[in-house]
């Protein structure tokens, strides 16, 4: 192989016919207040973990639907299960159910 | 797909073409790109069709380049515009015909700001005089040389020697077209078929023989881009886009790639070989390449010229599979010759893209 | 004693509840329309948002208004002059019929946007792109929805603000109506085919009328639809037919691709050539947008710039259908009190 010093850049593009929805499948049927929510942002604005981290519900329960699960592992774990996002979502979204349920999802595809 | 929805559009994209008499500005890059081209333009112009076309020794870059690359300003490339409308006033023409679709898209867009801005032609007459002491006149009619070409595709394909048609088969060729940003996607009516289904090549295409394909990223750029191409360590964010049309075009096993601009057939036909050895991915059939041309390249080769005057042969990705496939002759021992018969010497071989040397 | 008399000029929902409001007052009312039946843009509709009540429903309501009032109607109307003389109004028909009045009202409503305009959608070029009114009549023709190969579609995909806050095509307003009826489209697509997935590709959902966002949260709790933020950029048709959309998920704040089977587009709501052709006629003032503009925004809406010419409905304005009632009524009072001498115009007290 030659180098030429540069090479094909990665897509960014989210190609949703071929992404993993392993999670999203999972977490529908087993929370179905995954789907509506309507990414407000509230459950963001307050979260106990989304004030120091880069941990954003609201951004991974979007990708998650995408299809874009790489680090949702890593996110989650920042997670203080702290439920104050449940408390401030104005939609009904069980959103410490949510978490509780992706996790599962990850543990049972190995992701 | 319905053909009638694209011909309803491709009338309301109409665009006036001059006749004849035409003042021809060549690209600053495409002599080196595909050597054969624009002679065959000129050639095809002069001896085919019989039209009084025009070129001027003194006439330079549009500076579309430099000026799309952040090098150039604004004031120094409407002052150089207006050298070349210079000219071509001192020659007594009055349509203009480049050969570049980046400079076709720089004339446009100095015509329209002057149009919709006439304290700025006026400036930019200031300082043509006072640099130069010329004077111009704004040109009459503005066309690309693919217009032209597309203008004259039936009396070309009534000239014709060979049809976009598979020998064997009998089939049409599956011709992928492409067309450059600069041509229709800033000015959509100044395109002939607009921006979104530019008829201009198309109907080339369907006139010589041949079936466009559709395939879904047709709109994408080829990823030349002037300041991306130019720095080293971004040309893999240039050749990606490329991959993602090969990627695409794919499955419809397109026979060619006809192009209308002088970065466009560069980069598909170079890519393909770096693709090749980076991804070792070729998009061909055997391991070759899809052969990519330029409008007068295969208006030259439907007319029967010799491939090797029109350049073939400083194409990467090997003409000859289409040339058997049409039934074209030509004379491999000759490919590598100049025109008095001494050898140029031969190229490399590539390690993963096939080619016939 | 002679009743005065009034022309109403479109058959739709406005024109019907004008022409039926002004006639059960007591005036002589004569109602125009241009096809050969009443019930305007709502013929073409099966159900209505959010109730999901039928269409048909209304259309009656409708026409009892107008025969128990008894209006006088004329179809197939080819209307060739509409102007003011004194006092008086006259309309003359392409068969030499003339008819005159003491007011007028303008109901003439809207005409759907050609989607062909928006070329990078493909609509008229690629085979799977429909139109909602499309979507609407097979809907209503009782027909299932089919790719043009025969097939079930798995996946349809939805663009909203197609034609509507758009200034590439000219239109910066919003037509109100289409995201509702994106909503309620996918909740009918779910339920006739429940195993496909309905995607919507809003800018922003405009849920303003009352139950609209019970309609939205139920499309997402009961049936799935999903909702991604972002406008397309275009729409190209693969190999098999299906269509590959490119769209940025603005909350994911990435670019996204899919394909789907059938792409809806929500057509807006444009002013219809009626509206233009009539409005000329009469020397109406029209606004930016392009829709009869009324004397004031918000004192005197209805109310045209011709003293006894009103309007009502969509050629003022997108409306939905209990807004169009609204402004029917409206329109029908403030023609009323403009025969009885009210001058309501005395009012106004700032320019
Ligand atoms: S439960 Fe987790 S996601 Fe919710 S607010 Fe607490 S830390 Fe944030
Ligand atoms: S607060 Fe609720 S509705 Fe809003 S983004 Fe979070 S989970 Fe979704
Ligand atoms: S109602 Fe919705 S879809 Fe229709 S124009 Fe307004 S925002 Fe767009």
């Amino acid at each position: 192989m030659k180098n030429f010093g540069f090479s094909l850049s990665k897509d960014r593009q989210i190609d949703f016919d071929k992404s993993d929805k392993r999670i999203m499948d999972f977490v529908k049927i087993e929370e179905p207040t995954f789907n509506i929510c309507i990414a407000c942002g509230t459950c963001t604005a307050t979260c106990s973990a989304g004030n120091f981290t880069e941990m954003n519900l609201r951004k991974m329960i979007t990708l998650i639907k995408r299809g874009e699960i790489t680090g949702v592992r890593a996110e989650l774990s920042k997670c203080m299960l702290c439920g104050k996002c449940s408390l401030a979502c104005p939609r009904g979204v069980n959103t410490r159910n949510v978490i509780f349920k992706i996790n599962q999802a990850l543990e049972k595809y190995s992701l | 797909m319905k053909a009638e929805g694209k011909q309803a559009i491709w009338k309301e994209y109409q665009k006036e073409i001059a006749d004849d008499k035409y003042f021809y500005v060549r690209s600053c890059v495409r002599q080196n790109f595909f050597p054969g081209s624009e002679t065959t333009f000129l050639r095809i112009l002069r001896e085919e069709l019989g039209k009084d076309i025009y070129e001027h020794a003194c006439h330079t870059t549009c500076t579309g380049i430099g000026y799309h690359g952040d090098i150039v300003p604004v004031d120094t490339m409407m002052t150089v515009v207006a050298r070349q409308f210079a000219m071509m006033t001192e020659a007594g023409y009055e349509n203009l015909v480049p050969s570049c679709i980046t400079s076709f898209g720089i004339y446009t867009e100095v015509m329209d700001t002057w149009h919709h801005f006439p304290e700025t032609e006026q400036k930019v007459r200031d300082y043509l005089w006072k640099a130069t002491g010329r004077e111009f006149q704004i040109p009459k009619n503005l066309a690309h040389a693919s217009d032209i070409v597309f203008k004259f595709r039936k009396e070309i394909a009534a000239k014709a020697k060979y049809q976009l048609i598979n020998k064997e088969t009998g089939k049409p060729l599956k011709v992928v077209e492409h067309i450059g940003c600069h041509y229709a996607k800033m000015f959509p009516d100044k395109g002939i078929g607009g921006a979104e289904y530019p008829y201009v090549l198309t109907g080339m295409i369907e006139e010589w023989g041949g079936e466009v394909i559709d395939y879904p990223e047709r709109r994408h750029c080829c990823g030349f881009g002037f300041r991306q191409y130019l720095v080293q360590a971004n040309r893999g964010y240039s050749m990606s886009c490329s991959h993602k049309k090969f990627e695409s075009m794919k499955p419809y096993q397109p026979d060619l790639i006809l192009t209308n601009c002088p970065g466009c057939p560069m980069f598909l036909d170079k890519w393909q070989y770096a693709i090749a050895e980076l991804e070792g991915k070729t998009y061909g059939a055997n391991g070759q390449g899809i052969p990519v041309f330029t409008y007068e390249e295969l208006a030259g080769l439907m007319l029967g010229y010799n491939p090797w005057d029109l350049g073939l042969q400083m194409h990467q990705v090997s003409c000859e599979p289409l040339m058997d496939k049409i039934g074209i002759e030509y004379n491999s021992e000759t490919k590598y010759h100049d025109k008095n018969g001494n050898s140029l010497g031969v190229p490399e071989k590539p390690t993963v893209l096939k080619v016939s040397l | 004693m002679n009743r005065k008399r009034v022309i109403v000029i479109g058959g739709g929902i406005a024109g019907m509840e004008s022409a039926a409001n002004l006639a059960s007052m007591g005036y002589d009312v004569t109602l125009f329309e241009k096809s050969q039946e009443l019930g305007g843009h709502l013929l073409g509709w099966e159900k209505l948002f959010p109730t999901m009540r039928m269409g048909k429903d209304v259309v009656k309501f409708l026409d009892k208004g107008v025969h128990l009032a008894k209006v006088n109607i004329v179809k197939n109307s080819n209307i060739t002059n509409a102007s003011k003389n004194g006092n008086l109004f006259t309309v003359s028909c392409g068969d030499g019929a003339k008819y005159e009045s003491e007011a007028l009202v303008l109901a003439t409503g809207y005409d759907i946007f050609d989607a062909k305009r928006k070329e990078e959608y493909g609509y008229g070029i690629y085979d799977n792109v429909i139109t909602s009114a499309e979507l609407e009549e097979i809907f209503l023709s009782g027909k299932p929805l089919l790719t043009t190969k025969g097939e079930i579609p798995k996946r349809v995909g939805i663009v909203h603000c197609v034609g509507s806050r758009d200034e590439k095509v000219g239109n910066v307003y919003c037509s109100k109506v289409c995201c509702v009826t994106a909503v309620k489209q996918s909740i009918e697509i779910k339920e006739k085919i429940p195993d496909s997935n309905v995607f919507c590709f809003y800018m922003d959902l405009r849920m303003f009328g009352m139950h609209f966002e019970t309609l939205y949260k139920q499309a997402q709790e009961k049936h799935a639809v999903n909702f991604i933020r972002g406008r397309l950029s275009e729409a190209c048709e693969n190999m098999d037919g299906s269509l590959l959309v490119k769209v940025e998920d603005t909350l994911a704040g990435k670019p996204l691709r899919m394909s789907v089977d059938i792409l809806v587009l929500m057509v807006g709501m444009v002013p219809s050539e009626g509206t233009k052709k009539i409005g000329t006629m009469l020397g109406m003032n029209f606004g930016a947008n392009g829709f009869l503009k009324s004397q004031d925004q918000h004192t005197m809406t209805s109310i045209s710039n011709i003293p006894g010419a009103f309007f009502a409905g969509c050629c003022g304005s997108p409306r939905t259908i209990n807004n169009v009632f609204a402004d029917a009524r409206s329109a029908a009072m403030m023609t009323a009190s403009y025969l009885e001498a009210y001058d309501i115009e005395e009012r106004i007290t700032y320019i």
